[in-house]
């Protein structure tokens, strides 16, 4: 793993861990949804995207931001309402669009819309790329998309966080069979991996998003394990301390310790650099 | 030159002069050319541009608006309109907020389709008229077709504007001739607002959607024969948002006003006309603005069932009659 990965997983985990100490004190609006555990999905999966390619992100999706670009103050400054916001603060946490990247707050939304931007990008070498959860395949726009996306050759990268929780309901009350089978059903590509290491994630995926660039749509399925509350403090569940996290398993790694502290450091300056900015503007 | 055949011929025109636009919907392919014949020739003439889907309301909507975000422009139609409740959460919640939930102004050259309304018997799935459900929504522009407007410069104003709209198509428009209004009628179109009258001050000025226009001449003949009440019939192109300054102007001399559309009862496009026109003309009036449309009622398919619900020559009549007592 190169220092810029760690750092960037760092970052992450770092922005996520001050977003819920911000909320616990009370100084962030609304809600927001952590990727705390899932942190090496965006950092691996955007190591293999060019600047042409579109993404499209959803309600978690802080990591799917800070792995595409190196702005935490942008984001921040979106999420608390503050000048020098992506989208002036009118999108907040769940709705960002910058350079080819875009975010919404519906479930199973992004789908058919990435599929019409792998259609504008069809034959061009660049691809759409959405990360979905596990609870997204409820939604029937899913279905309606990959069946699109492998009709007309689509250049489509699902990415799928399946981190077996959709806010508080565990998949197997939620889920009939599994998703392999859903995507050999439209004879789309399926591919199941776990994501503990950022390397090994990228060589396995380099020649398959490879062939996605040639219209051949492939649905990435990453065990991952969701820290966090889905929204703030709701969480319901027990035992989420014994889950494995990859920040725990590096932390005896050479180098960790004094990248884990820059991480720190830099959150800890964006959010006070951010704080005393001047709220953003609008103009409608 | 039937409305059909205007409105194909301007879908033509849009394909053609931009080879990044796209058409995309079920069944458009030749010989068969859409349900509606609409479509007709195109996925000849533009192989490329023109996509046959899966039934996939929702699907087919957010691929248009996909290629709109990249800056395409993108048509696709919805075989009849009450289906779009399927790309309800397309059109409301990604289209139309994209233009500005992201802090700045997204153009988004999006025309979503929508053959509408009943009179063909085709029962309650596929009569209706649902312009009301899309009427303030942010972001979003509904227009209706109309015999007295040219569907080329309406599509081109629909995509000029760069927002997402929805394009209401009353399926009885279809076979009917383009700007055909028969003596002692005439018309005249002013920024996208046809009027229909004869050369005097009007007792009643109703107002209509397009697929209304044939019903509200019918009456407004009645009206002048049997009972010389003269009749202006006004009819925008854009329902929503709604340019009120020039009907404001043609309503305040008015002895009365009637909105007449083919929606059923309750939280109608009337409503808010009536609305806006009581903001701006209270004390004006001399009655409040008057609401024709179709009852309460899901529109059955029997014909002597549907024409008891769906709005008639003779509601906008009566509704005239009514208003001027």
């Amino acid at each position: 793993m190169t220092t810029t990965d760690l750092d960037r997983l760092l970052l992450i985990r770092h922005f996520e861990r001050a977003l819920l100490d911000l909320f616990a004190k009370g100084e962030l609006n609304g809600t927001t949804h952590t990727c705390l555990g899932q942190e090496i999905v965006p950092v691996a999966v955007s190591g293999l995207l060019g600047p042409d390619d579109r993404v499209f992100s959803n309600h978690r999706g802080h990591g799917h931001y800070l792995a595409r670009f190196d702005d935490p103050a942008g984001l921040l400054a979106e999420i608390m309402g503050r000048e020098g916001a992506v989208c002036g603060g009118v999108g907040g946490s769940q709705h960002i669009l910058r350079d080819g990247y875009v975010s919404t707050g519906v479930q199973g939304e992004s789908l058919p819309v990435a599929a019409g931007a792998a259609l504008h990008l069809r034959g061009s070498g660049a691809l759409a790329c959405a990360y979905i959860g596990d609870g997204t395949w409820g939604e029937g726009a899913v279905y309606e998309s990959l069946n699109l996306a492998a009709l007309w050759g689509l250049p489509l990268l699902v990415v799928v966080e399946h981190n077996g929780i959709a806010q508080t309901t565990p998949t197997e009350l939620a889920m009939s069979g599994d998703i392999a089978a859903r995507c050999a059903a439209f004879g789309v590509r399926h591919v199941a991996l776990p994501a503990d290491d950022v390397g090994a994630v990228r060589a396995v995926l380099e020649p398959l998003v490879s062939s996605v660039r040639t219209g051949s749509p492939l649905v990435v399925e990453f065990a991952v394990n969701r820290l966090g509350p889905h929204s703030k403090g709701d969480d319901t569940r027990s035992g989420v301390d014994e889950l494995r996290d990859w920040y725990r398993d590096m932390s005896g790694d050479t180098g960790f310790a004094e990248a884990d502290a820059r991480a720190h450091d830099l959150v800890d300056s964006v959010v006070r650099e951010v704080k005393a900015r001047p709220a953003s503007r609008w103009d409608r | 030159m039937r409305v059909v055949e205007n409105l194909n011929r301007a879908l033509h025109e849009v394909l053609a002069a931009d080879p990044k636009a796209r058409l995309l919907g079920e069944d458009l392919l030749d010989p068969y050319g859409g349900a509606f014949k609409a479509t007709r020739g195109l996925s000849t003439a533009f192989p490329g541009q023109v996509l046959t889907t899966p039934i996939s309301e929702n699907a087919i909507t957010g691929v248009g608006a996909g290629l709109a975000l990249c800056g395409e422009t993108a048509i696709v139609e919805i075989m009849f309109s009450d289906f779009v409740t399927l790309a309800f959460d397309q059109i409301v919640n990604f289209a139309a907020k994209s233009v500005s939930m992201y802090g700045t102004r997204v153009p988004m050259r999006l025309i979503v389709r929508l053959p509408t309304g009943g009179g063909r018997g085709y029962g309650p799935t596929h009569s209706q008229s649902l312009q009301k459900h899309f009427i303030g929504v942010p972001g979003l522009d509904v227009y209706e077709m109309s015999p007295l407007h040219d569907n080329r410069a309406v599509l081109a104003a629909m995509i000029a504007s760069q927002r997402p709209c929805v394009f209401f198509e009353d399926k009885v428009l279809y076979t009917k001739r383009m700007h055909q209004v028969d003596d002692p009628f005439t018309w005249d179109l002013t920024d996208g607002l046809a009027r229909v009258h004869v050369d005097a001050p009007p007792d009643c000025v109703i107002i209509a959607p397009g697929g209304v226009t044939h019903r509200a001449v019918a009456a407004m003949r009645r009206l002048l024969i049997e009972q010389e009440i003269i009749c202006t019939l006004l009819v925008p192109s854009r329902l929503h948002p709604l340019d009120v300054t020039s009907l404001v102007a043609a309503a305040r001399g008015a002895k009365s006003v009637v909105v007449a559309e083919e929606s059923t009862a309750g939280g109608t496009w009337g409503a808010e006309v009536a609305h806006r026109l009581h903001q701006e003309l209270w004390g004006v009036l001399r009655n409040p603005v008057a609401l024709a449309h179709s009852a309460d009622s899901v529109i059955p398919t029997a014909s002597h069932l549907e024409r008891a619900v769906l709005l008639t020559e003779t509601t906008i009549h009566d509704t005239v009659l009514e208003s001027l007592k």
